[in-house]
């Protein structure tokens, strides 16, 4: 693990990606300081990063786009797969070289707020609070960016479809608003959903009938659940979208909440995506 | 030592590796030929646990790659077809990178990549980018890091592909020391080449083992059937008359040139072929006709490959859908290879 950590590590300080990255993320939340400290002259620093999050939509995807699918293009994941390590300690340690290199920046935003409280009263508590929020979702997207990378071979299209994914998570509670809200909306929407992922484990597992069986016990499911109650279905749809937005999450922070449950979801995220990550790589060596 | 039990690989309908049990014995070079996709690769990939079996056991010294892998796969290096390399590393990084994936820290690190650049003979191009080297020192590199960790078992699937004749002398010359101290197993579908470095053959087609012998004993396979072949400027009657007085021929092909002499190809069923040339000399003059050439055919391991696979080329290229224009190139590579390969040795 150790081996993979190092190598990714040079591998990011010997090519541009760390320091794209890096500067992007200092660019767009120096910008934020700007605005929102010194020409606004408010002093709280959680504006700066709410304002900083839309970054991620783009610098998040150039980090992690090559991390698998670059592998699997040159054709090196054969020695990863040869090499005595297991794959979870393969993905792990490109996940820790992706923290750390995700971390230099951090560092130095840290120390933004203790410049501004030389000048005014900063709330630190909130501040830090919130950096350490804003390090944890960022820390969850890049899981999410290492999962797509492991389902290409392409970097460009692992990083169009990141961009894609996280934007429409960014913009999932405005776009939540003009969904419909009634229960046969939900329904129907909640089929379709089951639809999609019905697809994705056929194409995961390359497993016809296990694929038809999960999709129609789900669509059943809520079939039934619906001739039940469907009153439980009013506004279900929507609730599903905020819910799940990673951003949404953020802003409570930001209103000066260290909210422990949003911690544990980031977290969540973060390991969920590894695992499939882990399994998308097992799965290579099954097809 | 390698045991590979009743493996078998399938993808959806199509089986790749089908029921193939063999041993390896430590201390050997074992050659793996079959023409392309017999299953070579696939096997090697999975021997290596890069790829999972659909049934079958492989134990390396008593370890299960499966079951086992991390026990398994520090016993053996492998270099896939393509020797996985980055590009944007030098020689020397790309190494300790493996070496201290396979576990190996500190100062027998330094030791084994040092012992490894002296053996593949790198030293020159050690801090070279590895996107700056060249085929030939690519797969060089490739050989060291599968020698990094000292494993008992080298695998190397073709490793001379791509190479030009020198750099294939090279390799050969290096898999032969290698094979001194390691097993040493490659793939190949050039004969010559296993011929040349390999003390035992593996011939698979189509996924099933065909044979399992020394390159010589599989000649012998086909020694039973030696081969005549003449050019006559005589008229095909006259040559089927000839045919006919010898009891010895079993069968012969006849095919008429541009200059109107005729090429002859005869089959001999039993006796010794000396005295199928002898008469076949007089009987032509005596009816005063010249024979432009005359020379006996031993069977080589092709004509082993070739019936044992199944009248192969045409197979084969039934197999990959078209492209015999490409095992016909490779053929007249492999001649050119030879070729050169007189010359170097002429010098």
């Amino acid at each position: 693990m150790t081996a993979v950590l190092k190598h990714e590590l040079r591998n990011y300080f010997h090519s541009l990606t760390a320091y794209v990255f890096g500067a992007f993320l200092l660019a767009f939340v120096g910008i934020g300081a700007m605005l929102y400290n010194i020409q606004a002259a408010v002093s709280n620093f959680e504006f700066v990063l709410s304002f900083g999050c839309l970054v991620f939509v783009f610098i998040v995807p150039i980090l992690t786009m090559r991390v698998i699918a670059e592998e699997r293009k040159q054709r090196t994941d054969q020695l990863l797969y040869a090499l005595p390590i297991t794959t979870t300690q393969v993905i792990i340690g490109k996940y820790l070289a992706l923290l750390a290199v995700y971390l230099i920046p951090m560092c130095l935003i840290c120390l933004y707020p203790l410049i501004f409280s030389q000048y005014g009263d900063v709330y630190l508590l909130t501040s830090y609070g919130s950096i350490l929020a804003f390090f944890i979702m960022g820390a969850a997207l890049i899981a999410l960016g290492v999962f797509i990378s492991s389902l290409t071979d392409n970097q460009g299209f692992a990083a169009g479809i990141g961009i894609a994914v996280i934007l429409l998570n960014y913009y999932s509670v405005r776009l939540s608003e003009y969904v419909s809200s009634t229960a046969v909306g939900s329904a129907v929407a909640l089929c379709v959903l089951i639809l999609i992922l019905g697809a994705v484990v056929r194409h995961l597992t390359k497993n016809n009938s296990f694929a038809y069986i999960v999709s129609f016990a789900l669509i059943a499911g809520v079939v039934i659940a619906y001739i039940v109650d469907a009153t439980k279905f009013e506004g279900l749809l929507p609730g599903i979208m905020a819910k799940l937005s990673l951003f949404e999450r953020f802003y409570s922070f930001v209103n000066g909440i260290f909210d422990m449950t949003s911690i544990v979801y980031y977290i969540t995220v973060a390991v969920f995506f590894l695992f499939l990550s882990v399994q998308s790589m097992e799965k290579r060596r099954y097809n | 030592m390698i045991t590979v039990e009743h493996l078998t690989k399938r993808y959806g309908d199509f089986t790749a590796v089908n029921d193939l049990s063999f041993e390896i014995e430590d201390g050997h070079v074992y050659g793996f030929l079959g023409p392309n996709g017999a299953g070579k690769s696939t096997t090697m990939n999975i021997m290596t646990g890069c790829l999972s079996a659909t049934e079958g056991h492989i134990r390396i010294d008593g370890y299960d790659i499966f079951e086992e892998p991390d026990c398994a796969k520090k016993l053996m290096g492998y270099l896939p077809e393509q020797p996985p390399l980055y590009m944007n590393e030098t020689s020397l990084e790309y190494l300790k990178f493996v070496g201290e994936a396979k576990g190996v820290k500190g100062r027998e690190l330094d030791r084994q990549i040092e012992s490894v650049i002296s053996q593949t003979r790198l030293e020159d191009v050690k801090d070279r980018l590895i996107s700056n080297l060249s085929k030939g020192y690519r797969q060089r590199v490739g050989i060291a890091q599968a020698l990094l960790g000292n494993p008992g078992v080298i695998i190397l699937d073709e490793p001379t592909v791509g190479l030009d004749p020198i750099q294939i002398i090279e390799i050969r010359d290096l898999i032969k020391q290698l094979g001194q101290k390691h097993t040493v197993i490659l793939s190949s579908h050039i004969l010559s080449e296993v011929q040349t470095i390999c003390e035992k053959v593996l011939i698979i087609d189509k996924g099933k083992l065909v044979a399992f012998d020394k390159p010589e004993n599989l000649e012998k396979l086909l020694m039973v059937s030696n081969a005549v072949s003449f050019i006559a400027e005589a008229e095909t009657d006259e040559i089927n008359e000839v045919m006919e007085e010898l009891e010895a021929v079993a069968d012969w092909q006849m095919k008429t040139q541009e200059n109107g002499s005729v090429r002859v190809d005869v089959k001999i069923e039993f006796g010794e072929v000396s005295d199928v040339c002898r008469h076949i000399f007089f009987a032509f003059a005596q009816r005063k006709k010249a024979l432009l050439e005359l020379s006996s055919k031993k069977a080589n391991l092709e004509d082993v490959f070739l019936e044992l696979t199944e009248s192969g080329v045409d197979t084969a290229s039934v197999d990959n859908g078209g492209k015999t224009d490409k095992s016909d190139t490779e053929l007249t590579e492999n001649n050119n290879v030879e070729w050169m390969e007189r010359q170097v040795d002429n010098r």
